[in-house]
């Protein structure tokens, strides 16, 4: 049974897919449903079960219900999709486990053939259409029961291919996520540990390893040297063949198992997942990976180590900076939607109250800041920047991660100078970061002005101040900054409205908007390169379940971004939740409900958020931000 | 001499600590700074800047602290630290003999380019690693643990108190063997560097009760001689 690690197939057996070209506007426009239209789709029938009636029955059986929505997607385990829809001529095979090893794209194959179609059958159309279209409502609503022939034929499918399956998979995967953390203890051949040693190191459900295209190892997440040699010898001696075949590796599977390769210049990435991320969002963890390691060394001094030497052992250059590695590789493993969605979280406040800061920032300047931001429990708070640059999320990625994922900062206590490249803005160069984390008041040494530790509150609800220079000089110049800024903040308030924020956390879906059905959301907004989202609490608060929910999240997001898709409404059923993705030019919005959720009354609850969020703008985002 | 009565003068002394990755820098600046201790303690990025003060009979010393990380990369922004310092530490852990030819190097380092006078210490930590754990190396060195924990092979020390303190002796630095882990001794350095600082090369205020020299020239001795001389050429710290 040919299988990948791609998630639960049950949650998407009813992808809903619907071009979307128009941009958003108010979803309560009634809008007549578009005629049915001829479509040139080929129908791509996944291989997945063999014993499948799949192609038949769809060139039999075609119906109004999918020709009118112009496509269905249906996603088959081994992470192929086909789409059907109504004139069905013939069958075109997609499979990925057919592609020839090295050929494989890294995305999915989602739509391919009909990513040009349907352009102006717009989202707005679509949701007045649910409930307008008679047609449609049965199929959609009453989907178990109508019993469409699409329907049965999906159903078929999902039963025949996956369903027992599916639900083990799903109840198995994340049984040893409690100990994914847990350190691997160290081969001891005396005590003759080999065995269990390797069961627990093949029992992670994430591995990352990066080596040396000579084959040294630099970083591996679980396991020690001893334990991981011979896998790096391996993994070297794969990647270097297809290399020298001038058709380079990107990925590969085995059983549940994706491995993905991504090579820099000297390096050789790897991720190694059960967690049924796609190719592309393994490919990205390992780009952050590789922007921690530029972030410690500068580009050209990469490439000079390695020019050099091509035999260099990394691990010593890069010394310290393991748990900095680890705790993104781990962030990426719990699931991140920072990393996800390649943005930022912004802490939500009122506008005029954000105007404050920012030109407290501001008038506290001096000559040599580069960027000045405040943080306060992993969201940006405020931010100051020159004109001519912009902060790229990864690097705050990296920012944020050596600030309150690794600890080695704050538990240091007192104030941090930290040389810095941040390869988003500049790979070739250091750039010095003055991080102060703020003791809240109680803690804080009144006396002498500096921050004293304060180690009761967990750096997650800390206030941190972050001052970065060109000049490695100008220490003290951002201290006096930081010392100013900190003095006017508390002074004009603003120092207690970012700790109420902070305290206050996120809020849930219901406090957002009463009786609301969402259980969690993402939004991203395009423009402004940020997210937001609730708090996980009550449903998501335990590691096991939001791992859950990134994973759904993680699909949606796949399927919204395959390479070929122009995809912009996703819709998932499965046993445990009802699931919506949502792409538009403006934003991203995913979303996840409880399963007994209508199809109406999701769309609705999210267009509530929507609107929500589209009158709180200014508040959950940074717009603009403050320039100098 | 009535410097008791009036508030006691303070100053600001910047001290800079030097050494090999991993030999407790940080372990000993957290247990002096916050009386703190963590095992496993996360490498430091770049460099920590902490204040602590020390209290001296006639005066307050406030230490400006540059806890700077060891590893390799980071040799290049040293000068940055030590430059301007009135005073150095310079660690090593006494179990890892590599760290102490690294100690030498910074020792030479901070005599050809760090200010003239600088006050350096050299200090052995973790001696919590060794059988002489808990007892500090200026009370009794021999005072029998021998049998405690670690049983055996307790005693993880490669460098003799001896051999680093001769080369201390030579070099004119004050020396210590430390356990921030235990606490043993690390007060006492900072002190010990506190009263090593030569008068004329303190900053910031000064009252009247100030005028004493601070010539302690013995580690294990936290009090200021008053009696002793102003001048100048009584500074040179050679404590030992």
């Amino acid at each position: 049974m040919p299988s990948d690690s791609s998630g639960d197939p049950l949650r998407r057996t009813n992808q809903l897919n619907v071009e979307n070209g128009a941009s958003g506007n108010t979803i309560e426009e009634q809008r007549p449903p578009l005629p049915p239209r001829p479509s040139l789709l080929q129908t791509g029938n996944g291989p997945a079960s063999p014993h499948s009636p799949s192609k038949s029955a769809l060139q039999a059986k075609a119906t109004t219900a999918i020709s009118s929505l112009d496509i269905q997607t249906l996603s088959f385990p081994d992470g192929s999709r086909g789409t059907f829809s109504a004139p069905t001529s013939g069958s075109v095979s997609e499979s990925l486990s057919e592609l020839p090893e090295g050929q494989r794209t890294p995305s999915r194959n989602v739509n391919r053939n009909g990513s040009d179609l349907n352009d102006d059958a717009s989202l707005m159309s679509i949701a007045p259409t649910l409930r307008g279209n008679g047609d449609l409502a049965s199929f959609l609503d009453d989907e178990l029961n109508t019993q469409s022939p699409a329907w049965r034929l999906l159903n078929s499918q999902t039963e025949a291919a996956n369903l027992f399956e599916a639900a083990e998979f799903e109840d198995t995967s994340l049984i040893d996520f409690d100990h994914e953390f847990d350190e691997i203890e160290a081969v001891d051949s005396q005590r003759g540990n080999e065995e269990e040693v390797l069961r627990k190191w093949k029992s992670k459900l994430k591995h990352y390893l990066i080596l040396s295209s000579a084959g040294k190892p630099i970083y591996s997440r679980h396991g020690d040297q001893n334990l991981v040699n011979g896998y790096i010898g391996i993994v070297q001696t794969i990647i270097s063949f297809f290399e020298g075949a001038k058709d380079p590796l990107l990925g590969f599977a085995a059983g549940e198992t994706r491995f993905v390769v991504v090579t820099e210049g000297p390096l050789y990435f790897v991720a190694i997942s059960k967690l049924g991320e796609s190719d592309a969002q393994l490919r990205s963890q390992l780009e952050a990976l590789y922007m921690q390691i530029l972030s410690t060394l500068t580009l050209p001094a990469l490439k000079q180590l390695f020019s050099n030497r091509p035999n260099t052992d990394l691990r010593r250059p890069l010394g310290g900076t393991e748990t900095l590695l680890s705790s993104l590789a781990d962030t990426f493993t719990k699931g991140s939607a920072s990393a996800l969605l390649s943005a930022l979280e912004c802490l939500k406040i009122r506008k005029s109250q954000r105007y404050t800061i920012d030109s407290t920032l501001l008038k506290a300047r001096t000559e040599k800041l580069l960027y000045g931001l405040i943080v306060a429990g992993g969201r940006l708070v405020s931010v100051i920047r020159p004109k001519r640059h912009s902060l790229h999320p990864s690097d705050l990625q990296l920012i944020f991660n050596m600030l309150f994922e690794a600890k080695s900062i704050e538990t240091g206590g007192g104030e941090n100078w930290i040389p810095i490249c941040l390869p988003g803005f500049n790979s070739s160069g250091y750039l010095y970061m003055y991080v102060s984390f703020l003791a809240s008041q109680e803690e804080c040494e009144v006396t002498d002005g500096r921050p004293s530790t304060a180690s009761s509150t967990s750096p997650q609800d800390k206030v941190a101040v972050l001052l970065i220079s060109a000049d490695k000089e100008s220490f003290y110049e951002l201290q006096k900054m930081r010392d100013d800024v900190v003095s006017q903040l508390e002074k004009n308030g603003s120092m207690d409205i970012i700790k109420t924020a902070v305290r206050g956390g996120r809020p849930s879906t219901t406090d957002i908007i009463p009786g609301s059905q969402l259980r969690h959301y993402l939004y991203k907004s395009r423009s402004n390169v940020q997210f937001t989202m609730p708090s996980f609490a009550p449903y998501f608060c335990s590691p096991i379940a939001r791992r859950r929910l990134m994973s759904l999240y993680h699909n949606l997001h796949a399927s919204a971004h395959a390479k070929h898709s122009h995809l912009k409404v996703i819709h998932c059923v499965s046993r445990d939740y009802v699931s919506l993705g949502w792409a538009s030019p403006q934003f991203e919005f995913y979303c996840v409900a409880g399963p007994s959720t209508t199809r109406a009354s999701l769309a609705k609850s999210a267009n509530d958020i929507i609107q929500w969020i589209k009158r709180e703008e200014q508040r959950v985002f940074i717009i603009g931000g403050a320039v100098f | 001499m009535a410097e008791a009565a009036a508030p006691r003068p303070s100053s600001s002394v910047k001290l800079v600590l030097l050494g090999e990755a991993a030999v407790g820098k940080s372990s000993l600046v957290l247990r002096f700074v916050n009386n703190d201790f963590q095992e496993n303690k996360e490498p430091t990025i770049g460099a920590a800047f902490l204040t602590q003060k020390c209290n001296l009979p006639t005066r307050t010393i406030k230490f400006e602290i540059w806890d700077t990380a060891g590893q390799e990369r980071f040799a290049s922004l040293a000068p940055m630290y030590y430059r301007n310092a009135q005073s150095a530490l310079v660690v090593y852990d006494l179990t890892k003999p590599t760290s102490l030819v690294k100690a030498k190097h910074w020792v030479a380092e901070l005599q050809r380019q760090a200010s003239p006078g600088i006050v350096i210490a050299l200090v052995g930590n973790k001696l919590d690693l060794t059988n002489e754990a808990g007892d500090s190396t200026n009370t009794s060195g021999e005072d029998g643990d021998a049998d405690a924990a670690e049983g055996d092979d307790g005693d993880a020390r490669k460098i003799s108190t001896a051999e680093a303190k001769e080369y201390a002796e030579e070099e004119g630095l004050l020396f210590f063997e430390t356990s921030a882990k235990l606490g043993t001794n690390v007060t006492e350095v900072f002190t010990a560097i506190a009263n090593a600082i030569p008068e004329t090369s303190l900053k910031g205020t000064r009252g009247p009760g100030s005028t004493q020299a601070n010539a302690s020239r013995s580690e294990d001795q936290s009090r200021v001689s008053l009696t002793g001389p102003r001048d100048n050429a009584s500074k040179e710290g050679c404590a030992c």
